[in-house]
C-alpha cells in the first residue's frame, strides 16, 4: 500500500460508537470519538472544561477533512473535471445538511460564511445599511457577546442612529417587558442572543421574536451558544436571521452558518464581491449570482465546510435531545457541587439555562483560579467571555467558566471543585 | 503547600500571596506629582500608579487598582522597591524586572531583591502581562503620565 493510500485508510471516519441503537446514551463510548479527551496536560488527565468558547472535534470530522486534502481537494463551482465535481458535489451536501439542522425552508437560505461574527457583520453592512437611518433604533440585549453588539455601534455610528439595550434581572434573565417596551416604530432590527456565552441563560426566543413581528420589526437570532445544545428550528422561530459557528458544534474554525429567509437576501445588496458571486461582469456593470452565492464571494473554506458536514452529521446521529439531556444532568450536578464549595458564587442563575456554570470565588481572582487550574489540567476560561457589559452588570471584572459539553462527565467536575478547593488552600 | 506543583510553587510564592491579600501602599496619593493609569483589555486588570517626585527622587510611592494575585502583588513590591530611588535607578529597576518577567533572567539578578519573587512568571506566557502591568503604568508616570494599556 502506498503512503498515501495508507493515510487515506487512516483517515477514513470510523463511525460513532454510539450508534448502538440501544438509545441510552453512553458517555464513554463518546469520548472515544475524541481523540484530544485522552491527552493529558501537566501530566494530568485532559479536562476540558472551555467548551463555550469551542468544542473539540470527533474524528469523523477530523477524518472528512484529512480526506479532503489527501485525495479531493479542489476548488470548486469552476472546474468541469472530476475532483471540482466532487469538491462542488461535498461542499453542497453540506449546505442541504445544515438546512435540514436548523429545518430551513431552502438550502439557498443557508450562507457560509466564518462563524457566527461574520454572519452578524454581514446582516449589519447589507440589510442594516439599507434599513437603518438616522434616528432609527437597533435593539440588542445585556447579555450579548460583543459580535452581537460592536458591529450595531459601527452600523448606527454610521448612520446617526440608537442602540437600545433591553435590561436584564440579577439571576441573569431578560426583562421581557421591558424588551417590549423597547421595540418602538423606530426600531428597524432585533438581534439578540439565543443562549448567552456569559451566563448560560436561555432566552425565551419564540415569544421576543413574536413581540417584534407584531410590530413588523424584523430580527436576528445569535444561535453561537445554543446550537451545541438547543435544537433551533428557524420556521418554528420564525426568526428572519440566524446565525452559528461551526467550531462551537464540534466542526473546525473558520465556517459558521447565516440563515436568512429568502425574500429578505434576495433584496439585500451583496457583502463582499469577488468571484463566484456574480453572473456577469463588464467594467460598466455586474450582475450577482442568485442565493446563495450571492453572498460568498472568493473561494471559500471547502474543507471547513466539509467539516461542518461530518459534525452536523454526528451531532444529528448522536441527537440533540440525548446530547441536552446529558448535559442537563450535567448542569445541575455542578450547580450542586459548586454551590457547595463556600465562598463560590455562581453568576447567572436563570432558570432556563444552558449548560454554562459562570463562577466567582472569594478571595481568589479568576485569572489566578484559571492557572491553578490548568496546573491540574483542567482547562476554564477566566476573564470577561467577550461580554464586558454583562461583567459591569454585576459589577466584576471577570468569572471563571466552567462550560459543559455532552462528552463530559461527573468525575470531571468533581476534579473542577477538588481544583478550586486547593487554590482556595493556596490563597487561606 | 506540599501538593503544589513546583513551578506552580514558583509562581505563587509566599511573598506573592502576601502582596496580593494585604497590598502594601494601596492608596490614593492626593499630592502625587505623577500618576498613570494602567488597563489590561484581555483580563481587565487595572492599576494607578502615584508618584511624589522630591527632585529626582521618588519620596513617595503608592497604587490602587483591581487585579489577580501577580498583577496586585508586582504593583505593591513596586511601591515598596521605588521609594528613596532617583529617577535613574527607578528605570533600571524597571529593565530589571521586566526582563526578568519577559526571558525569565533579569539584567543584574542581584539587584533583584524581593522582586526576584516574579522569576517564575516568564514560564507563564499568559501571565507576564499579569506582572509587567504595573512597571509600564509606573514608566509611563515617570514620562509624565498617560493612560497604558498592554495589549
Amino acid at each position: 500500500m502506498s503512503k498515501a493510500s495508507a493515510l487515506i485508510e487512516l483517515s477514513e471516519p470510523p463511525k460513532p460508537r454510539t450508534l448502538t441503537g440501544t438509545g441510552r446514551f453512553d458517555v464513554l463510548a463518546v469520548r472515544e470519538d475524541f481523540p484530544i479527551l485522552r491527552e493529558t496536560v501537566h501530566g494530568k488527565p485532559l479536562v476540558y472544561l472551555d467548551n463555550a468558547a469551542t468544542s473539540q472535534k470527533p474524528l469523523s470530522v477530523i477524518g472528512a477533512m484529512n480526506r479532503f486534502y489527501l485525495a479531493e481537494c479542489s476548488n470548486i463551482h469552476r472546474g468541469v473535471h472530476y475532483l471540482s465535481e466532487q469538491a462542488t458535489e461535498a461542499y453542497e451536501a453540506t449546505r442541504v445538511k445544515c438546512q435540514h439542522l436548523l429545518n430551513a425552508a431552502d438550502a439557498s437560505e443557508i450562507i457560509f460564511v466564518r462563524g457566527a461574527t461574520e454572519g452578524i457583520n454581514l446582516v449589519a453592512a447589507t440589510f442594516g445599511r439599507r434599513h437603518v437611518s438616522a434616528g432609527d433604533e437597533v435593539l440588542i440585549t445585556a447579555m450579548e457577546h460583543h459580535s452581537n453588539i460592536v458591529p450595531w455601534q459601527i452600523l448606527c455610528e454610521e448612520k446617526g442612529a440608537h442602540l437600545r439595550v433591553a435590561p436584564m434581572n440579577e439571576r441573569g434573565e431578560l426583562l421581557l417587558d421591558e424588551f417590549e417596551k423597547l421595540l418602538t416604530p423606530r426600531t428597524r432590527i432585533a438581534a439578540f442572543t439565543h443562549v448567552s456565552n456569559a451566563l448560560g441563560t436561555v432566552n425565551p426566543v419564540n415569544q421576543m421574536v413574536a413581540m417584534a413581528h407584531a410590530r413588523g420589526i424584523p430580527v436576528l437570532v445569535d444561535g453561537a451558544q445554543a446550537a451545541p445544545h438547543i435544537h433551533a428550528d428557524v420556521r418554528d422561530l420564525d426568526c428572519d436571521f440566524y446565525v452559528l459557528s461551526g467550531h462551537k458544534i464540534f466542526a473546525p474554525t473558520g465556517i459558521g452558518i447565516l440563515y436568512g429567509k429568502r425574500a429578505l437576501l434576495e433584496a439585500m445588496p451583496p457583502y463582499q464581491g469577488g468571484g463566484d458571486m456574480i453572473r456577469t461582469v463588464t467594467f460598466e456593470k455586474t450582475t450577482y449570482a442568485p442565493l446563495p452565492h450571492k453572498f460568498e464571494a472568493g473561494t471559500p473554506n471547502i474543507a471547513g465546510t466539509i467539516g461542518l458536514g461530518a459534525a452536523v452529521d454526528y451531532v444529528q446521529q448522536i441527537g440533540i435531545a440525548k446530547i441536552a439531556a446529558h448535559e442537563h444532568d450535567l448542569l445541575e450536578y455542578g450547580t450542586e457541587v459548586l454551590s457547595r464549595i463556600s465562598g463560590l458564587r455562581i453568576v447567572g442563575q436563570a432558570r432556563e439555562k444552558a449548560a454554562v456554570l459562570s463562577f466567582v470565588v472569594e478571595g481568589i481572582h479568576p485569572h489566578d483560579l484559571g492557572t491553578i487550574l490548568d496546573q491540574e489540567g483542567i482547562a476554564v476560561r477566566t476573564g470577561h467571555h467577550c461580554a464586558q457589559p454583562v461583567m459591569d452588570f454585576y459589577g466584576i471584572p471577570a468569572t471563571t467558566r466552567a462550560s459543559l459539553s455532552f462528552y463530559n462527565t461527573r468525575e470531571e467536575i468533581d476534579a473542577l471543585a477538588a481544583g478550586i478547593e486547593k487554590a482556595k488552600r493556596m490563597f487561606a | 503547600m506540599a501538593e503544589m506543583s513546583s513551578e506552580l510553587q514558583s509562581l505563587y510564592q509566599e511573598l506573592v500571596i502576601d502582596h496580593s491579600k494585604r497590598p502594601r501602599n494601596f492608596r490614593k496619593m492626593e499630592d502625587s506629582t505623577l500618576h498613570a493609569d494602567g488597563y489590561n483589555p484581555l483580563c481587565g486588570d487595572r492599576v494607578s500608579i502615584f508618584l511624589k517626585m522630591d527632585g529626582d527622587k521618588v519620596a513617595d510611592a503608592s497604587f490602587q487598582g483591581a487585579g489577580c494575585a501577580i498583577s496586585t502583588s508586582s504593583a505593591s513590591l513596586l511601591t515598596e522597591a521605588l521609594k528613596g530611588k532617583t529617577r535613574a535607578e527607578a528605570e533600571a529597576i524597571f529593565d530589571n524586572v521586566h526582563k526578568l518577567v519577559t526571558e525569565g533572567a533579569a539584567v543584574d539578578p542581584a539587584k533583584l531583591g524581593k522582586l526576584a519573587v516574579f522569576s517564575g512568571v516568564s514560564k507563564y506566557p499568559a501571565r507576564v502581562k499579569c506582572a509587567s502591568l504595573a512597571w509600564h503604568t509606573m514608566k509611563a508616570a515617570l514620562e509624565g503620565g498617560q493612560k497604558v494599556s498592554t495589549e
